[in-house]
């Protein structure tokens, strides 16, 4: 871990700001990131499920080459490009 | 910016180390000066000397305070407070200090010192970071293992786009070494959120933007400048307008921190010219919060945004430096802060007469903004060396050539109203009939800057001037 001294006036946090949550699913697409451990498929798909249930426009499936590394740059890419949500699954 | 000096007991105070042929050699000399009066202070080893009682001062918290350079060191300390050092050994030196006679009769007359652990090249950061960084007030963000660091300075929307430096404690703390300026001091108030910008803030964005300590104080004036209500900063970043805040350095400073006068000087390559305007920049974006999209609102901006800044050439221009014509005096460090973007280029490889010269620059002049436009845009004319030899060979200076373009300037309003040439921009019906200057009194600032081959020159358009604009400012560096 690197420290830095903060540039800015500090009037506003130091972390990156996150996104609103969405008030409804309605009309989003949603990214399921598989992190590409055993049965985590079908855990996905009961909440794929779910999701299309709860009015999701579209459910996109996306899986990492390997759960032991992050993600590669064009799959991130990939999914904030066509996805409005992403829901990284986490199974084991 | 340091934590507080450790206080030392009155009398004689020796630091010394092992690891130091001169020491080791009057270590006999030290054993035998034992007493209430006398007190060791050893960096890396609190055996040695031996057989005496020794303070271990290897955190170096001592001799860091206390600026210990040399090893051996006797200081003289009367009620908490330095009066006398001596460094190395020389008997005489030392006998006088201490009031004795035939100190180490066996040693050598005299002996050079060995570096202190405290200013070890391979040291002085981690002592920097530890003992003057611990007083800095910004807040510490910690980057996650998995964080870029030059990446999560962009994800924070730290960068003018281009990478920056990590503004460690390290390099902040050696940075603020580039100012007799207490760290906590406030030097401006920074649009546009009109925050209160203290020299540690200016130190952390010249950091980043790739200053070395001794473009500090050049840094810190500019912004001081560019903070008036006269340049108006404010108005400059919020403007549709091309301008930003363009730096002039005149004096002494210019050669001594190695900025680029020369070959290119209005463009790339010279650290000083690159990262001064550009530390500015960041204040204004970091500190005041000043953005591309936010408050900066410029149609389409110009490269010189990113940070621009030069030194006049003042050896061998016919005319006096800028910083004197605006009232400072010569040789006195200065920044000027003009309002401006461009440059526009200037080609006369013809004229050999100062007269034709001044006639080229005038015409090409007239197009600032618009040719039809006059008075409330202001411009800086650079004049290259070559060009600078035209006027000096007809024994032009500066009050000669800014009187002649005031002449050739003057212009007849009747082809400057609104619909003159076929052209709707232009000034009202009712100044028709009139003379009016292109340029307000003092509105057209000239200097010296260039290679020596070319004869060309440069206009570097300006933003609306006056209360409604911005004024050129010119400070003295301190």
């Amino acid at each position: 871990m690197s420290t830095v001294l903060d540039p800015t006036s500090e009037r506003s946090v130091a972390e990156r700001a996150r996104l609103d949550r969405p008030a409804s699913l309605e009309g989003k697409i949603v990214g399921l990131l598989d992190i590409s451990k055993p049965r985590g498929d079908v855990f996905l798909d009961r909440v794929e499920d779910g999701l299309r249930s709860r009015g999701a426009a579209d459910v996109l499936r996306f899986a990492k080459p390997t759960y032991t590394k992050p993600a590669p740059v064009d799959l991130r890419h990939e999914i904030a490009t066509k996805c409005d949500l992403i829901i990284e699954a986490l199974a084991d | 910016m340091s934590l507080e000096r450790p206080p030392l007991p009155d009398g004689i105070v020796a630091v010394v180390k092992r690891d130091c042929a001169t020491c080791r050699l009057v270590e006999p000399v030290l054993q035998g000066m034992v007493g209430d009066g006398f007190h060791i202070y050893s960096q890396d080893d609190p055996t040695f000397p031996s057989d005496v009682d020794v303070v271990d001062d290897s955190d170096l918290i001592v001799s860091y305070h206390w600026d210990i350079e040399t090893v051996p060191t006797l200081l003289r300390i009367v009620g908490g407070v330095e009066t006398e050092r001596i460094v190395g050994w020389k008997r005489e030196e030392w006998e006088a200090f201490i009031g004795v006679d035939a100190l180490g009769p066996d040693l050598p007359d005299w002996r050079p010192g060995c570096g202190s652990l405290s200013v070890d090249p391979t040291r002085t950061d981690e002592l920097r970071a530890r003992f003057s960084a611990a007083g800095l007030q910004s807040r510490r963000v910690d980057f996650a293992d998995l964080e870029d660091e030059f990446e999560a300075m962009y994800d924070r929307g730290w960068s003018d786009g281009l990478p920056v430096i990590p503004p460690t404690e390290a390099r902040v703390a050696r940075m603020l070494e580039g100012t007799d300026r207490a760290a906590e001091s406030v030097v401006t108030i920074v649009p546009p959120d009109l925050v209160e910008c203290t020299v540690e803030k200016v130190a952390i964005n010249a950091v980043m933007a790739g200053c070395l300590p001794e473009y500090l104080p050049v840094v810190l004036t500019a912004l001081e400048a560019a903070c008036t209500s006269e340049f108006n900063m404010h108005g400059l970043l919020a403007t549709t307008f091309f301008s930003g805040p363009i730096v002039v350095v005149n004096g002494p400073i210019r050669t001594r921190i190695g900025m680029n006068d020369g070959v290119n000087a209005l463009g790339q390559g010279n650290r000083a010219n690159a990262t001064i305007g550009r530390a500015l920049q960041l204040v204004i974006r970091n500190v005041g919060g000043g953005k591309p999209g936010g408050v900066d609102r410029a149609t389409m901006g110009s490269p010189g945004k990113l940070g621009w800044c030069f030194p006049e050439r003042e050896e061998g221009s016919p005319l006096s430096p800028l910083s004197v014509a605006r009232g400072l005096d010569a040789g006195v460090d200065a920044v000027t802060l003009f309002a401006g973007h461009g440059p526009q280029s200037i080609i006369d490889q013809k004229s050999r007469t100062a007269e034709s010269l001044a006639r080229t620059f005038a015409v090409c002049l007239r197009s600032v903004a618009h040719p039809k436009l006059c008075i409330k845009i202001d411009a800086m004319l650079v004049i290259s060396p070559e060009h600078g030899r035209v006027l000096a060979e007809d024994g032009w200076d500066r009050a000669r050539l800014e009187g002649r373009l005031a002449e050739l300037l003057t212009l007849d309003a009747d082809e400057l109203v609104a619909g003159a040439g076929g052209i709707t921009e232009g000034l009202p019906d009712g100044f028709a009939g009139m003379e009016l200057p292109k340029f307000r009194d003092g509105g057209l600032l000239i200097c010296h800057a260039g290679g020596s081959a070319g004869l060309f020159s440069a206009i570097i358009g300006g933003w609306v001037n006056g209360d409604e604009g911005s004024d050129p400012v010119t400070l003295a560096i301190t």
